[in-house]
């Protein structure tokens, strides 16, 4: 196999991953949500720990999504 | 289809002199990225300068700019508690310098001739030296304030002495890693949203060349996606900007308070 397409599929293969990542996000903003409709007057001190979550699972999903483009296109 | 015209997302984050060259292993450069810290720093000052004309009763201006020193106040207060005033400086720094640097990434420069945009969180040198101070401060109050105490910051408290043998190595591991988690984080949200934009962009133009019937539509459709996508990239600089002022002012919390 050559390397143009070893490096086709080795970014397909990363960017499941990112699909894996949004799994996660969905499943922190889904959490909040649900326990924000439970005690909505509770949930608006909470809002700042949603983003760190948010951020966190988002950091590794797009850290697939870089290795895919290192993948593709370093030199 | 790729032989036509290779899509290159990565040029948009090299780094070119402006004045000068790098011949002979010369750092001193004017580079483009000097040249966007300048327009982020001259964007900031003009910002805070509009706020800071002390009127009593404030304007428009003013509130904004008030405004965001108590957000950062209130959250480094709540995170620290009130020792936490001292370490305000540093997390509102990186809070309005990020905040500005990745909202300038997302701003339409490129209408402008011959005008090459540049982000320059979009570069691992920016965020990771911010990192670095932050985890500078961690380190050094930790041990000023503590001294070798400080490394009782791993060790769960209450807990029987067999979880302490096997949590203790996990937390210090976990502490290693997290001066380039918090470093990476800002880059790689500016880094991936930059890629995306610039490989639509160069879809909506390809769309366009094809000169073809489905080409007029995909590249309508390439640019409806480009504007979603933007409106979420200016949500995710404000988020990642906040982010990182959070983790900052937790991690010196817990230095400070060690636990």
């Amino acid at each position: 196999m050559d390397i143009a397409s070893a490096k086709l599929i080795g970014a397909g293969l990363a960017a499941i991953d990112v699909g894996a990542a949004s799994l996660g996000v969905g499943f922190v903003f889904g959490s909040f949500l649900q326990s924000a409709i439970r005690n909505p007057a509770a949930s608006d001190g909470q809002q700042g720990r949603l983003y760190i979550g948010f951020a966190a699972a988002e950091l590794l999903g797009l850290m697939a999504f870089v290795v895919a483009m290192l993948i593709l296109f370093a030199s | 289809m790729a032989a036509e015209a290779k899509i290159d997302p990565m040029h948009q984050f090299v780094i070119q002199p402006i004045a000068g060259n790098f011949a002979g292993g010369n750092p001193f450069v004017f580079t483009n990225s000097a040249l966007w810290t300048l327009i982020v720093l001259g964007a900031i000052w003009f910002f805070m300068y509009g706020g800071m004309k002390r009127e009593l009763i404030p304007g428009r201006w003013q509130v904004a700019v008030e405004g965001l020193i108590s957000f950062i106040d209130d959250m480094v207060g709540v995170s620290m508690g009130p020792e936490g005033k001292k370490y305000v400086p540093w997390v509102f720094t990186a809070f309005v310098f990020l905040l500005f640097a990745n909202l300038m990434g997302n701003m339409p420069f490129g209408v402008i001739p011959s005008a090459h945009p540049f982000t320059i969180t979009s570069q691992f040198t920016f965020t990771g030296v911010m990192s670095i101070i932050t985890f500078v401060i961690v380190l050094g109050v930790g041990f000023w304030k503590h001294g070798l105490h400080f490394f009782s910051l791993f060790v769960p408290k209450d807990a029987p002495l067999i979880f302490k043998f096997f949590i203790a190595p996990i937390e210090f591991m976990s502490f290693l890693v997290r001066p380039f988690s918090l470093g990476l984080r800002p880059f790689i949200a500016m880094f991936a949203g930059h890629v995306l934009l610039d490989v639509f962009g160069n879809f909506v133009v390809q769309a366009l060349n094809s000169q073809s019937a489905g080409g007029i539509g995909i590249s309508i459709l390439c640019f409806l996606f480009i504007m979603f996508v933007s409106m979420i990239e200016l949500l995710v600089a404000a988020i990642q900007a906040y982010v990182f002022a959070i983790l900052t002012s937790l991690y010196i919390g817990e230095a400070v308070h060690l636990h």
